[in-house]
């Protein structure tokens, strides 16, 4: 379905080339929901950006469905890789209600056909009530689910989220990540996420891949990764967020009982 | 990013021209004007300068901080009467005041009256018409661009840092010194350069209070001696001092970038009790009368005399008037549009190369054309333009259809190429501002959802940048009325905008119609200060 084989993605500075990712390889099956996981600036973003199209490759190439759409010589154009992608600010247009959101990647679609489809998705996120809203008038977890909704709309090959929870806070991200793997699964879409959360990725994906530096460490499902780790950075990265969870749960519950002291 | 480049080429182009023109008129004349006209005229221009600045620092700073930091009647509307002289432009208030200090006229008679003299003779004040007249009037109507840019830096910075200084045990008067004009400083020197080259722009001002300065060396040598070498090289002293000018406010405007940028917090404001508080109005409300209340008062009440004599406003004004609405217009729609491209291009580039410095220049050179004063503009246009009419005449002779006379030279289109470069850089930077409040996300969103570049642009941008263009139409549109230095050197014969009407009143001495003629110049210059107060009491409110 989706093969990344081999990009090196990169700037030219005055002096030397700077790569970002390099020499990065995986690839997706029909239906999978795939995780890039890595701390911010390993240049997991970037790999998403190269399959959207924005990013041009020194390296490689991209292919979707078996055809190229990025290689070195050749990028097929955004617009024209049925290609769906979330924000991690959503990118909703402040100018449009929902269901104008939801209808903007539906042009080529007569009238009618593209009113019953925006219900349709308005339906799947539940914000029927919503249609007529700006996005500014939303929260942020119906801002998400309209831009998810926005996002499958024209049935997109493949659905890039972007941090798709960093902008919620704790007690939705946990609802929304099942409910988003509900959705994507109901669909069968398969979809490619990009976040530096060890549990997001545990809780959606079927397959993780562990970013270091811009090189692939490991590309493996969530078990294989948590029993048995071939790379000694991939154990440190997974436990290394594990630490990290425990330590700031134990200054949590610290804050706790400091408060419950003070309030005696 | 081609069409970007392109004008941006256009906008460059009277500079360079000016250049070739100086060195083309040779040494000889150099030592001829630096025996007549130069050293007056730059002798005159620096003292002007000078003056100038110092009064628009000392009014446009203390009106800031009176209005920042003291409690007093009437200082909610002070907020923003202080920036009515904005749409009052030098050559008006000039034209105004020969009128209003005129010994015979209201001002000194009420004067007289007060201090029960009979004669003129009996009380001998200051000729306006002098250097230090100009200063004056200069100062008046163009204190405003300080008073803006130090206002907006008391409101945003100063209220921690002064009421730390007040725990810290300063004297009210020692917070000023210490604490509020240093920090002050980038923001005034900011203001004081835009209104610098305002004063360096001027033509009409200097002229109908008989100061020689450099725009007028640079008018009177080109139009009567028809001297084009010579002017040019006036111009090119002139375009010395822009360049020193533009490197101020840049280095102050980086120094600004640096300064901490904290919420909004308005200042706890000292309430002035008993005479002091009365004080504090009538030294607020002065730059206001002087600045923008008498004058335009005046303009109404000649306007008012005028029409009830003559029972109607002569044709010509009407025309006159025609002429400046269409003009502007057109020289709008241009530049907004050029504005766009520019800005459009430069973002592109700039995601493109992602955050690699040097690509903005098209937009920063396409920006230059605001600080070329007028008359320097116009000199600079002329060879480009010839160059465009030769290429046309050219073309048309290979066509076997020989046009002899020239069609760009002297006639609307070098005005409006005058306009738009003149302006561009006010269309630019507006868009610019909306554009960078559009999150780089959305145009990919747009992409990603089947949409090209430009029908991105089409959908998504321009719905979202409503406001920027509307703002940016705005201020070029009354900019481009207002306009008269290169106006009067490209128009076409018999063009006259209600601006060279006024000034061909104004120096044949017959005040017929100029009074209405500047009236509507000045309510039409009204808008965009309203739309500036609005701004800066909305800013003074809160967040947003």
């Amino acid at each position: 379905m989706l093969d990344v084989e081999n990009i090196t993605v990169g700037y030219q500075t005055r002096k030397q080339f700077q790569p970002v990712v390099s020499g990065l390889s995986f690839s997706l099956d029909k239906g999978e929901i795939g995780c890039l996981l890595g701390e911010s600036g390993c240049g997991k973003s970037t790999i998403l950006r190269c399959v959207a199209g924005f990013e041009p490759l020194q390296a490689g190439c991209i292919r979707l469905n078996g055809e190229v759409i990025s290689s070195v010589d050749q990028t097929v154009a955004p617009e024209l890789r049925r290609v769906g992608m979330m924000f991690q600010d959503y990118a909703l247009f402040p100018h449009l209600t929902v269901a104008e959101n939801i209808g903007f990647g539906l042009r080529r679609m007569p009238h009618s056909q593209k009113k019953e489809r925006v219900r349709e998705m308005l339906a799947l996120i539940g914000l029927e009530k919503y249609a007529d809203r700006y996005p500014h008038e939303l929260s942020g977890g119906q801002q998400q689910r309209v831009a998810l909704a926005r996002a499958l709309a024209p049935e997109p090959q493949l659905l890039l989220l972007d941090e798709p929870f960093s902008n919620l806070d704790v007690d939705t991200r946990e609802r929304l990540a099942f409910e988003l793997r509900e959705i994507l699964k109901a669909t069968g879409h398969t979809a490619l996420l990009v976040t530096h959360n060890h549990d997001e990725a545990l809780a959606l994906a079927d397959k993780i891949g562990i970013i270091a530096n811009g090189k692939m460490m490991q590309w493996d499902t969530p078990a294989a990764l948590l029993e048995e780790t071939s790379n000694p950075l991939v154990a440190r990265i997974m436990q290394r967020e594990e630490l990290a969870r425990q330590r700031s749960e134990a200054r949590l519950r610290g804050k706790d009982s400091q408060a419950s002291l003070a309030a005696d | 990013m081609m069409a970007a480049i392109v004008i941006a080429a256009i906008v460059f182009s009277p500079v360079a021209s000016l250049f070739t023109t100086a060195l083309e008129g040779g040494l000889e004349h150099w030592s001829h004007l630096w025996e007549t006209v130069l050293p007056v005229a730059s002798w005159n221009t620096l003292l002007l300068l000078l003056g100038v600045g110092v009064l628009v620092t000392c009014l446009g700073t203390g009106a800031a901080w009176l209005v920042t930091a003291y409690e007093f009647p009437t200082r909610k509307y002070l907020g923003w009467a202080l920036l009515l002289p904005l749409a009052v432009p030098t050559y008006i208030i000039a034209f105004a005041y020969l009128d209003l200090w005129h010994p015979l006229g209201p001002l000194q008679g009420f004067l007289r009256f007060v201090l029960d003299i009979d004669s003129p003779r009996g009380l001998r004040l200051p000729d306006i018409r002098s250097l230090p007249g100009a200063i004056f009037l200069l100062g008046f109507v163009l204190y405003p661009y300080v008073y803006l840019s130090t206002r907006l830096m008391f409101l945003t910075q100063a209220a921690g840092m002064v009421e730390a200084a007040r725990i810290l045990g300063e004297s009210p008067f020692g917070v000023v010194l210490r604490v509020a004009l240093p920090l002050a400083r980038p923001a005034i020197a900011v203001g004081v350069s835009l209104a610098l080259l305002e004063t360096l722009n001027d033509i009409g001002a200097s002229e109908f209070l008989g100061v020689q300065t450099l725009t007028v060396a640079v008018y009177t040598t080109w139009v009567t001696r028809s001297d084009l070498g010579a002017a040019a090289q006036i111009a090119l002293t002139m375009l010395l001092i822009v360049v020193f000018l533009i490197q101020v406010e840049k280095k102050a405007r980086r120094r600004q970038r640096y300064s901490t940028i904290q919420r909004m917090r308005p200042m706890a404001a000292y309430v002035l009790k008993g005479w002091k508080k009365w004080l504090a109005v009538i030294l607020g409300w002065i730059p206001v009368v002087i600045g923008f209340v008498l004058p335009a008062s005046y303009l109404l009440v000649e306007a008012i005399k005028r029409i009830d004599q003559a029972g109607q406003v002569s044709d010509q004004i009407l025309k006159a008037a025609f002429n400046t609405l269409w003009i502007a217009v057109v020289a709008t729609l241009i530049t907004v549009i050029a504005g766009l491209v520019v800005a459009w291009a430069t973002r592109r580039v700039r995601e493109s190369f992602q955050g690699n410095g040097s690509v903005g220049w098209p937009a920063k050179l396409a920006s230059l054309g605001y600080a070329i004063p007028g008359t320097v503009l116009a000199i600079g246009l002329l060879v480009p333009l010839r160059l465009v009419d030769n290429a046309i005449d050219w073309i048309t002779t290979l066509a076997d259809r020989p046009v002899t006379q020239l069609l760009v030279l002297g006639s609307i289109w070098s005005l409006l190429a005058a306009y738009v470069i003149r302006f561009l850089a006010i269309s630019v930077g507006s868009i610019e501002a909306g554009l960078s409040r559009i999150s780089p996300s959305i145009e990919q969103a747009s992409r990603l959802l089947g949409y090209t570049g430009s029908q991105t642009l089409w959908r998504v941008h321009l719905p979202l940048l409503r406001p920027a263009l509307a703002s940016a139409a705005l201020l070029v549109f009354v900019d481009t009325m207002k306009e008269l230095p290169a106006t009067l050197l490209l128009r076409p014969l018999n063009f006259e905008t209600l601006a060279t009407w006024l000034y061909a009143e104004a120096s044949r001495g017959t005040y017929e119609e100029g009074a209405i003629a500047a009236l509507l110049i000045v309510v039409v210059g009204l808008l965009p200060v309203i739309l500036l107060a609005g701004a800066q009491s909305r800013r003074s409110k809160g967040p947003y």
